[in-house]
């Protein structure tokens, strides 16, 4: 049962400042939850790219960070959101290799393989929610039929 | 407000000369337009001291993003323009680990573990005079 303690903090994406915020930010969340380096390290970068999305693309938006747990397993959820133009082709956009512009085409195609769990909202002209999970650890989950 | 917080780990990266070679150490977290400036002051100081390498070394830095691994690249590709080699030294396990799943490989950057095997690097590309060797033999 995933159960989620509400949200901690907001932070603004407002400029290129506020990127260093957030990744420190999840950098000292993540640790109080007990990450491991490796995986702490790829839930910040994930954030990085994540929050730059909705700098760069979404013009700005926020960052929600909220500690979830399964069980005895702690986790980390992060939503990013934006009211910018929103993504027209969702699955083209979580292609490898696909850039709208100045990026390396990393981005949500990159982030997405660096946390636990991923999904985009998007809605044309209303903006863009992306929320990911990562867990402290990667304990052997249960099997179905047990 | 966050600005006042992060202000102490941004500014001017220290580019140092050392003999042929540009001693770069960057630490800690730094905002895209450190990353830029340091693109643009590396070019410069190739040009202006007429250095043969750079080293950079990343020990210090915890996560490399896309954005700072496509700066680490254009870095290694500006000073190639300007007849420098490149070496990023130091890269800490996760950030590989984590470069590799972002789909990051960076195919173009050359890296050692220190920055001591970074110098060896460079100065063990010097043309080097073997017996019966003639210039031919430089990759």
């Amino acid at each position: 049962m995933r159960t989620a303690a509400g949200v901690e903090a907001c932070l603004p994406i407002r400029s290129d400042m506020d990127l260093v915020w957030v990744r420190q930010h999840v950098r000292q969340a993540a640790g109080r939850l007990g990450f491991g380096l490796v995986e702490q390290t790829k839930l910040v970068t994930a954030a990085s790219e994540l929050a730059r999305n909705t700098l760069v693309h979404g013009g700005g938006g926020q960052m929600e960070t909220a500690p979830v747990s399964d069980g005895p397993v702690r986790g980390l959820r992060l939503t990013f959101s934006d009211e910018g133009p929103g993504i027209p082709d969702l699955e083209r956009a979580l292609t490898d290799g696909y850039t709208s512009g100045d990026g390396l085409g990393m981005g949500l195609g990159g982030a997405r393989r660096l946390v636990h769990s991923f999904t985009v909202d998007s809605t044309p002209g209303v903006g863009t929610t992306v929320t990911v999970v990562s867990w402290a650890s990667r304990a052997p989950r249960s099997r179905e039929g047990h | 407000m966050s600005h006042d917080f992060s202000r102490q780990m941004t500014g001017h990266v220290p580019v140092l000369r050392l003999g042929d070679v540009l001693l770069v150490t960057l630490q800690g977290d730094l905002d895209d337009s450190t990353a830029q400036q340091l693109q643009q002051d590396i070019g410069e100081a190739i040009v202006d001291s007429g250095v043969t390498g750079v080293v950079i070394d990343i020990s210090g830095v915890e996560i490399v993003d896309s954005f700072l691994g496509r700066v680490l690249a254009e870095i290694a590709a500006n000073a190639s323009l300007l007849a420098a080699r490149t070496v990023v030294a130091g890269m800490r396990p996760a950030v590989a680990i984590t470069l590799v799943e972002l789909g990051l490989t960076l195919p173009g950057l050359r890296t050692a573990l220190t920055t001591e095997a970074a110098l060896e690097l460079l100065s063990g590309q010097q043309p080097v005079t073997r017996a019966g060797g003639s210039g031919r033999e430089r990759r």
